[in-house]
């Protein structure tokens, strides 16, 4: 086994498949003896992937060597790069099941626009990873198929709801990863796993073929192990998708510019609010420590820290599991049994509203039943107006923060959760808890803006945290700049990434 | 803090279409209870005067050109369904008795 190949960012693999000192072939290869060897199962391993898609891996990266054979320049900049794709975006050549038991072995007809991107780029697709279910979850142990295990201590979560894709990067299972990001789905897992995890704009990257959890608040978005990578990946699967009519049609973001950019160290000239509401009290110590130090190492960088005031944070996550619920209940409505999915039916005497409920009985875990009732009382005559139309009311009290904060900076920065990584079996029965995880990553997602995670450390037991980079609406490129300067400074001075700090995963003989 | 009853639980699970067990409606009708407790704090926040967002980016009148493109042919269409028949989805029946 290449274990060698598997600790390459997406930026050095392009380079050697692109040179062809390497063959996109070798590549795939050895990330899929990697997941062979360290991805077990539901009882055993990282379980970061629900499906590995081993020889259409292969036949794909056998297209990219041949194009390069015959001269033919690369489809993309990641053209032959492994990826692990989220089962949440439809896939025609592979089961889609969002991690739900009610679309167990579903295989849809149709490829998400995201796909058709990566397959368009030419990125290997390795597999689709392991979620909570319809990304309804901080820890992907709502999964119907059994939880992902956290590569920096395997009895622990890694977050969620996209710990596949997160876990599958920290396990050096592939160097790319797509996630979506409703509440934190991208970036918490990213802070728990020592990744980077990016929520691009609402609207930046298309949500055709994305299996809707709340629709107003899910966002597709890169994952990676370095800013670079991320950005990379961020120029292949945004921009405007006549399919999705909340698509933004405007050009992407120069991510990839700004990352390199970033990297040359220097922020001065920029500004970087402190959200005054999001830290202190709830937050673990190391992961406050580890926040502490990056705004010196900010600060080193030349930018301007000031202190930032955004009352109506503290409403986000009352107004977020509100507006969620109730769009959930509407949008999970489709699974009704009739179209596509299971059907649990025990006679021809049942009618069809009989079988509906039994089949969403069997089909839905708890979290998905908790939320869909959840929303139907709030959407309920009665309720609607004191809950979910207050809801939308403080939306747009969040959204004037936002706006008022970015006049004083040009860029927000928080922890991007309150812990490290938890242990299975803490919160899974105590939902409330396991919503605080979403503290720091909320407001973004009801704002639309733009967010990011990238490692700020190590914080207690060893644990990584995460630093969260914030950005107006289509002002990715200033957070990508920023995020990548701090990764460079705290590189150099913790003596290289944090990820490299990862212990070696248990392999399977 | 808002409490919710069982039958409370049970009119929701009716509603949503989600046959819960009788132990599921005890569990939830606690978890309800805490959550809807906690998500109350929203009525907090003065709003009077302010408006609802329902669009994080909003946009309007989002148009694309009138022409034909492919969908799904009938059996792509059919291929995930749990039951079919002549080309078609064969389903429960509909009305109930009562009806």
């Amino acid at each position: 086994m290449n274990t060698e190949l598997t600790r390459l960012t997406a930026a050095e693999l392009a380079a050697k498949i692109h040179s062809r000192e390497v063959s996109a072939v070798e590549v795939a290869r050895a990330h899929l003896d990697r997941i062979a060897a360290v991805d077990g199962g539901a009882d055993q391993g990282v379980h970061a992937f629900l499906h590995v898609a081993a020889d259409a891996a292969l036949a794909s990266a056998t297209l990219v060597d041949e194009a390069l054979g015959v001269g033919s320049a690369p489809a993309s900049p990641l053209a032959g790069v492994p990826l692990a794709l989220k089962d949440v975006f439809t896939t025609l050549d592979m089961p889609t099941t969002a991690g739900s038991r009610i679309l167990e072995g579903w295989r849809p007809p149709y490829d998400a626009t995201v796909t058709r991107r990566l397959r368009a780029a030419a990125i290997t697709i390795l597999g689709k990873t392991n979620m909570d279910e319809f990304a309804m979850g901080s820890s992907t142990e709502y999964s119907a198929y059994g939880p992902t295990r956290n590569p920096w201590d395997t009895s622990r979560v890694p977050g969620g709801s996209g710990g596949g894709s997160a876990s599958a990067l920290a396990a050096f299972e592939a160097p790319l990863a797509v996630g979506t990001d409703t509440g934190g789905s991208i970036r918490q897992p990213a802070a728990f796993t020592g990744t980077v995890g990016v929520k691009p704009t609402y609207g930046g990257v298309s949500r055709y073929g994305l299996i809707a959890c709340a629709s107003s608040l899910d966002q597709a978005g890169p994952c990676a192990r370095t800013v670079l990578d991320a950005a990379l990946l961020h120029e292949v699967i945004a921009g405007h998708d006549p399919l999705d009519s909340t698509s933004i049609d405007r050009p992407v973001p120069a991510v990839v510019d700004a990352a390199r950019v970033g990297a040359a160290g220097d922020l001065s000239g920029i500004r970087i609010g402190i959200v005054r509401q999001l830290g202190g009290e709830g937050y673990q110590p190391g992961v406050q420590s580890c926040f502490d130090a990056a705004l010196r190492m900010l600060e080193k960088l030349g930018a301007e820290l000031i202190e930032v005031n955004c009352p109506h944070f503290e409403y986000g996550l009352a107004a977020y599991y509100l507006i969620l619920p109730s769009e959930v209940s509407s949008n999970l409505a489709r699974f009704d049994a009739m179209r596509y999915g299971l059907r649990v039916q025990s006679g021809f005497e049942e009618s069809a509203e009989q079988v509906m409920a039994a089949t969403r009985e069997a089909g839905f875990g708890p979290e998905v039943k908790r939320r869909i009732m959840l929303g139907t009382y709030a959407l309920s005559s009665g309720y609607y107006e004191a809950y979910y139309g207050q809801a939308q009311k403080v939306r747009t009290l969040i959204s004037r923060d936002f706006a008022a904060a970015f006049e004083q900076a040009d860029v927000l920065v928080s922890p991007t959760a309150p812990t490290t990584a938890f242990p299975i079996g803490d919160k899974v029965d105590d939902p409330l808890a396991m919503y605080l995880n979403d503290l720091a990553t909320i407001p973004a997602n009801l704002a639309g803006t733009a967010a990011m995670s990238v490692p700020s450390g190590l914080a207690e037991e060893g644990l990584p945290a995460g630093l969260q980079v914030m950005a107006p609406v289509m002002g990715e490129a200033v957070m990508y700049r920023v995020a990548a300067a701090f990764e460079a400074a705290r590189d150099a001075d913790q003596g290289g990434p944090v990820i490299h700090r990862v212990p070696e995963s248990e392999v399977r003989a | 803090m808002p409490v919710i009853s069982r039958d409370e639980v049970a009119h929701l699970a009716r509603l949503a279409r989600l046959a819960v067990t009788e132990a599921e409606l005890d569990v939830f009708a606690g978890q309800l209870g805490v959550i809807l407790g906690a998500v109350a704090r929203i009525s907090e926040v003065a709003a009077d005067d302010i408006p609802p967002t329902s669009h994080a980016v909003p946009r309007s009148n989002v148009f694309r050109r009138d022409e034909l493109r492919p969908g799904l042919e009938q059996q792509q269409a059919l291929a995930g369904a749990p039951a079919a028949e002549e080309g078609r989805f064969r389903v429960p029946r509909i009305l109930g008795e009562e009806s």
